[in-house]
């Protein structure tokens, strides 16, 4: 204890104090930064329940009619999701048969068939695809992807294809280049980089020796790859193919130039028709009654359940390998 | 043909796609970036940094489109990135095993790939309706939720990199706590910081879902961050699916400057990352 008439504080005290002020500043260090991270909490939750509560007029107003009707209709103001639903789920659909074959291709290459001093500048190109913003995919295809599709590609399938039993109906249409499928094509470019990049890192965490313990008894790569590294790193890729469909489900601005936004229910992929993003872009701000609004808040809140769920999948078959493996990204 | 001879065909095979398939996806690579240039370099000019958005079939420049831009997209590092850290700090530092930090991190996760468009929905209720107007607030509000995601994971990631070592050394001085974070680990993991909030501004600068429903568009420069105000990607977006030449080549033009922008700064975030691994190797 200084005595109150020192003027001077003692080391001892100088001591006490400099640790009272050094424990505060650790408290309230550490509650700020844990306030930070509540927040980050709270931002998802945030974003769900403002979405549920701006979809409410429409939810109770249609109730479950609201996500099989196709009906779309400003001016009767009577709304259903099927059609952004179904335009949605097909468009990703085309985008996964394209982009899970490319992408394991590119990890193959770049893990096992490249020479060493291609693979790093190789994988940066292909990464900078998902650094491209979406809206220069938009104007891309919009300007020169929809014509070749109309000119070219569109005319080929209706001829070719469209005669065909079965698949044939997918592939009749009008060659106006706008559609599901160019919109799927487009989404499939757009996720290749996050499914590839995956694959490759995964590759990458497979145990050396089981590796050679296969070529040692005579396997050749593609056997390599496909008995060995494929079935250790399963459900990362699986986890990796699901991170791309988050992509494609919600992806808005290049399927919303490419789609044709027609609100119409076609067996053909060749027809313009509508994904539940692109519906909210092309028409949010022009949405003149409560309900119009409401009802695109409510597709805003299913594409968010939607994509939670498939990106919760993702995030779960990724950690199931990163526990076995060690760290992965 | 053996059994030798069929499996080293399917492996011949097997190789040959896989090269096709990595010249597939280098193949749309070069047509986008050719596209941009080709069409985005003819449409540079001065103007385009001294003129206004044009009123319909005029020509003009896109100036306060890239001034909006650049105000959200500042406002919005500057926004995110102070919360992103102390997140990304909490989860290295205080939560690097326990059950919330594993829930907080799996969120941020999801938020890293949630669409863009329910971002601007979010912020739409959030903001612009209980305000009643569309504002630059609101625009920088919803990219700073695609800044935080981004920092928070890097900055986590980079400080779990400093060597438990460093930190040992420092608590063994008597340093408090939040003086080790502050003063050894932002030190030793600063570069790696950088490239969070490099990459988070290079995705925002491209973003248009988010902001098309907050910041809307202006056909004026304006002053103040309560107005509706111009921005480079809506712009694009509005000039491109208009039926005027005119306006096509100013969305060329931007698309360019704002691909540019978006491969410079991810190829400098690169870089870094490159530099920053061959030092501690």
């Amino acid at each position: 204890m200084a005595s109150p008439q020192a003027l001077e504080l003692s080391p001892v005290d100088l001591q006490g104090r400099r640790e009272r002020r050094d424990r505060l500043l650790d408290t309230v260090f550490r509650y700020a930064v844990t306030v930070c991270a509540v927040f980050v909490l709270i931002s998802l939750l945030g974003a769900a329940f403002s979405m549920l509560w701006g979809g409410r007029l429409a939810f109770s107003t249609f109730g479950w009619r609201f996500l099989w009707s196709p009906e779309w209709d400003a001016v009767q103001k009577n709304f259903g999701a099927l059609v952004p639903i179904y335009g949605t789920l097909v468009t990703a659909l085309i985008a996964m048969i394209i982009a899970v074959p490319v992408s394991f291709g590119i990890a193959f290459f770049l893990t096992e068939i490249a020479p060493p001093w291609m693979r790093a500048p190789v994988a940066a190109a292909v990464e900078l695809l998902a650094g491209i913003p979406s809206i220069i995919y938009g104007m891309w295809g919009l300007f020169v992807f929809v014509p070749f599709m109309g000119e070219h590609v569109a005319p080929w399938l209706d001829e070719h294809v469209g005669p065909l039993p079965l698949i044939g109906p997918l592939f009749q249409g009008p060659p106006i280049g706008l559609g599901m499928l160019t919109a799927g094509i487009v989404l499939g470019i757009m996720v290749i980089p996050f499914i590839s990049s995956v694959m490759r890192e995964v590759f990458n965490t497979v145990p050396v020796h089981l590796k050679e313990s296969a070529y040692a008894v005579g396997n050749t790569t593609w056997e390599v790859v496909w008995d060995i590294v494929l079935p250790y790193t399963r459900s990362a890729v699986i986890g990796g193919v699901f991170l791309g469909l988050g992509r494609a489900l919600g992806e808005t601005m290049a399927v919303t130039f490419v789609l044709g936004n027609a609100h119409q229910l076609s067996l053909s992929l060749l027809e313009p028709g509508n994904s539940i993003a692109a519906t909210i872009a092309n028409e949010f701000t022009e949405a003149d009654s409560a309900i119009y609004l409401s009802s695109l808040i409510a597709l805003g809140f299913l594409l968010f359940i939607v994509t939670f769920i498939v990106l919760a999948i993702a995030r779960f078959m990724l950690s199931r390998l990163a526990l076995r493996a060690g760290k992965i990204t | 043909m053996t059994r030798w001879q069929r499996r080293q065909f399917t492996d011949y095979v097997a190789k040959a796609l896989g090269v096709v398939a990595t010249a597939f996806g280098l193949f749309w690579l070069a047509w986008i970036l050719w596209t941009t240039v080709s069409k985005g370099l003819p449409a540079l000019k001065w103007g385009l940094v001294t003129q206004m958005t044009p009123p319909p079939g005029a020509d003009g420049g896109l100036l306060n489109a890239f001034v909006g831009s650049a105000v959200m997209c500042g406002l919005a590092v500057l926004i995110g990135t102070p919360i992103g850290i102390g997140a990304g700090t909490y989860l290295s530092e205080y939560a690097r095993h326990t059950k919330l930090g594993a829930a907080i991190r799996f969120i941020n996760d999801i938020l890293l790939s949630a669409p863009s468009i329910v971002i601007g929905l979010f912020v739409y209720e959030l903001m612009v309706r209980p305000m009643g107007h569309f504002s630059a607030w609101a625009g920088a509000v919803a990219l700073a939720f695609i800044v935080l995601p981004v920092v928070v994971r890097t900055t986590d990631e980079m400080l779990q990199l400093v060597p438990t070592t460093m930190r040992e050394a420092a608590l063994a001085l008597g340093v408090p706590q939040w003086k080790i974070i502050r003063q050894v680990l932002y030190r030793a993991a600063l570069s790696g910081i950088v490239t969070g909030i490099l990459l988070a501004l290079a995705r925002i600068s491209g973003e248009t879902a988010p902001v098309l429903f907050t910041a809307l568009n202006n056909q004026y420069l304006t002053s103040s961050l309560n107005e509706p105000t111009a921005n480079v990607p809506v712009v694009i977006f509005q000039y491109a699916l208009s039926p005027y030449e005119f306006w096509h080549a100013l969305a060329w033009a931007g698309a360019f400057v704002v691909t540019m922008l978006v491969l410079v700064l991810g190829l400098t975030s690169r870089w870094l990352i490159a530099r920053g691994k061959m030092t501690n190797e």
